[in-house]
C-alpha cells in the first residue's frame, strides 16, 4: 500500500522531470539552431588587398570558438542585395552595372560555436590590423545566452526539488516498512543475520519503486512526446522553420537512461540511507 | 564456556541494574537464572546477547570477548547462541514451517539443508504434523515449543531461555522444562531465567539467585532460593 504510494509520487516526480527535461532539451536545441544563425559581419579598410584580406581571414578562422567563416566578395554583396531588394524590378538596378555601389562592401560573416563568445571575438577583432567595421547582433546574443542561462537555472532548482520530494517519500515509505516489521527485523537480528541481510529486502523494494515509478512516467512521456511532435508538425507547420523539435528517438536516448538511472538512484540511497539510520546494524 | 568478571551495568536512566556480577557456566550446564523483577536477569540475558553493553566488567563467551567484539561480529556469534522468550516472538504470517526456516535462510543455509533440518527439529520438538499451522492456531505450549524449534534448528552450543514457561500452564510448563533437559542432555549449554519456583524444586539443577542486581547465592541441584529482604 505505501510501496504503491511511493510509486505513485516517484511517477509524478519523473514526469514533471521529463516534461521539464523535455522543454529544456528543445529549448536548448532551438538555440542551437538560432546561434547557427547569428554571424558577426566584419568589413575591410579601402586599401587592404585580397592577400592581406586571405591573412585576417585564416586568423579568424584559427579561432577556438569559429565554426564557420565566409567571404563574401563585393560582387557577391551586390548579387545578393540586387536579388532581395530589385527582384521586382531587375531593370533598375541596370544603371550600377559598372559601378558596383557595393565596392568597399567585400566582407567576412564569422558563425560561432557557441553565442556567449561573441564579445571576446569582437573584442579581438577589433584589435586586428585591416578591419574598418564589425556589426555584431549583440542584442541577440544578449537574449539568447541570458535566456540559456535563466532556463538553466530554473531546471537545477526544480530538478533539486523534485529529487529532494522523492528521496523524501522513498525515505517514509522505508520508515514505514521498518516499524511494520520491527518484530522481524528484532527477531533476525537476535537468530545472527547479517547487516546486508536485514537491509537487502530494503533497499531492493527501493530499487523495485525506482524501476517501476520511472518506467511508467517515462512511456507516458514517449507517447505523449510523439503525439506532440506530430501534432506540432501538422497544425503549426507554418512555424515549424521557429520550432525545430528533437526527435523523439533522439530525445529518449538521453530522458531514457537519465529518467531510469534517477528513479534506480533514489529508490536505493533512500532506501539504503534510511535503513542505516533507522536500524543502526 | 560463559565467564562474567565483576560486571557492571547502569542505564542512563540512573538505575544500577548489575553490580558487580562474577559468574562461570561451563560447557554442557543447565543453569536456572531466578530472582524478582529488577533483579537484573533480563539485563544479564541482553548482555550475553550483545543486545546490550556491560558499564564496566569483562564477559566472554564461546571463548570470545564481548567487551571488544567489533559490531560486524556481533551476527556472526550470536549465531552459536538459540535464544527464546516469554511471548514466544513468533511471526504471525508465517506458518510454523516457515518460522523455523526462516532462522535458516537468516544463516543463508541452502534450500536443500534447510528442508532437512526443518522437519527433523519440528520433529525433536513434537510439532511435525503441525508444520502447515500458523501460530494463532497453535496453543501456548506449542507456540513455544515452535520458538524453541526456531532457536536449536542453527545448531547452536548454548541456549538462552527468557522466562519461557511464562505465559503458560504447569502441564505446558512442565513439557518445555522437559524439552530442554533433552537438548541439554545431546550437549547444549542451557541458561534459563525464570519466576517458576516450581519448575526450578523440580528440576533440581543448579540455580543462580539475583536479587537488586547481585548474586545471592549459586548453587547446584538446588530449589528455588527465596531472598531475605
Amino acid at each position: 500500500m505505501f510501496s504503491l504510494a511511493s510509486i505513485a509520487t516517484m511517477a509524478a516526480c519523473i514526469f514533471l522531470f521529463g516534461i521539464f527535461f523535455c522543454v529544456v532539451e528543445n529549448f536548448q536545441h532551438m538555440v542551437r539552431e538560432m546561434e547557427k544563425s547569428v554571424a558577426v559581419t566584419v568589413f575591410f579598410n579601402e586599401d587592404l588587398s585580397q592577400e592581406q584580406i586571405d591573412d585576417i581571414g585564416e586568423q579568424i578562422r584559427s579561432r577556438a570558438e569559429v565554426s564557420d567563416v565566409v567571404f563574401v566578395s563585393a560582387e557577391e554583396a551586390w548579387d545578393e542585395y540586387k536579388e532581395i531588394y530589385f527582384e521586382e524590378a531587375p531593370h533598375l538596378a541596370e544603371g550600377f552595372e559598372d559601378d558596383n555601389p557595393l565596392a568597399n562592401e567585400a566582407h567576412y560573416e564569422i558563425y560561432l560555436k557557441n553565442v556567449e563568445s561573441q564579445d571576446d571575438l569582437v573584442t579581438w577583432l577589433q584589435s586586428v590590423e585591416g578591419i574598418r567595421r564589425i556589426n555584431e547582433s549583440a542584442q541577440v546574443a544578449d537574449v539568447l545566452t541570458n535566456f540559456n542561462l535563466l532556463v538553466g537555472y530554473i531546471s537545477i532548482a526544480v530538478i533539486l526539488l523534485l529529487l529532494c520530494v522523492s528521496v523524501f517519500l522513498i525515505s517514509n515509505t522505508v520508515t514505514i516498512g521498518i516499524a511494520v516489521r520491527r518484530e522481524e527485523i528484532a527477531i533476525m537480528k537476535l537468530i545472527g543475520a547479517t547487516n546486508g541481510f536485514v537491509k537487502a529486502p530494503f533497499v531492493v523494494e527501493g530499487v523495485i519503486i525506482g524501476i517501476i515509478g520511472a518506467s511508467i512516467p517515462l512511456a507516458l512521456l514517449y507517447f505523449l512526446y510523439t503525439r506532440l511532435v506530430n501534432f506540432m508538425g501538422d497544425k503549426f507547420n507554418i512555424l515549424t522553420g521557429l520550432l525545430q523539435f528533437l526527435p523523439v528517438n533522439e530525445m529518449f536516448r538521453i530522458l531514457l537512461p537519465v529518467g531510469l538511472a534517477l528513479g534506480v538512484g533514489i529508490g536505493f540511497f533512500g532506501s539504503f540511507f534510511t535503513i542505516r539510520k533507522h536500524l543502526r546494524v | 564456556m560463559i565467564d562474567l568478571e565483576n560486571v557492571k551495568k547502569s542505564y542512563a536512566t540512573g538505575v544500577q541494574a548489575l553490580n558487580g556480577i562474577t559468574l562461570h557456566i561451563d560447557k554442557g550446564e543447565f543453569v536456572f537464572i531466578v530472582g524478582d523483577s529488577g533483579s537484573g536477569k533480563s539485563t544479564l540475558i541482553k548482555l550475553l546477547l550483545k543486545e546490550l553493553d556491560p558499564t564496566s566488567g569483562t564477559i566472554k563467551v564461546n571463548g570470545m570477548n564481548l567487551n571488544k567484539m567489533k559490531p560486524r561480529a556481533i551476527p556472526k556469534y550470536r549465531r552459536k547462541l538459540g535464544v527464546v522468550f516469554q511471548d514466544f516472538r513468533l511471526l504471525k504470517d508465517r506458518n510454523v514451517y516457515e518460522n523455523v526456516a526462516f532462522a535458516q535462510r537468516v544463516i543463508i543455509t541452502p534450500t536443500k539443508q534447510i528442508r532437512k533440518n526443518v522437519p527433523r527439529t519440528l520433529s525433536l520438538v513434537g510439532l511435525a504434523e503441525k508444520y502447515k499451522a500458523f501460530p494463532k492456531e497453535l496453543s501456548g505450549g506449542e507456540q513455544q515449543r515452535v520458538a524453541l524449534a526456531r532457536a536449536l534448528v542453527n545448531q547452536p552450543n548454548i541456549l538462552l531461555a527468557d522466562e519461557p514457561t511464562g505465559n503458560l500452564d504447569p502441564k505446558n510448563s512442565k513439557e518445555i522444562m522437559r524439552l530442554l533437559e533433552t537438548i541439554n542432555e545431546r550437549g547444549t549449554t542451557v541458561v534459563v531465567v525464570t519466576h517458576n519456583q516450581e519448575i526450578v524444586d523440580a528440576m533440581k539443577k543448579r540455580v543462580i539467585a539475583m536479587h537488586k542486581g547481585v548474586i545471592i547465592s549459586d548453587e547446584r541441584k538446588a530449589g528455588y532460593i527465596q531472598h531475605a529482604d
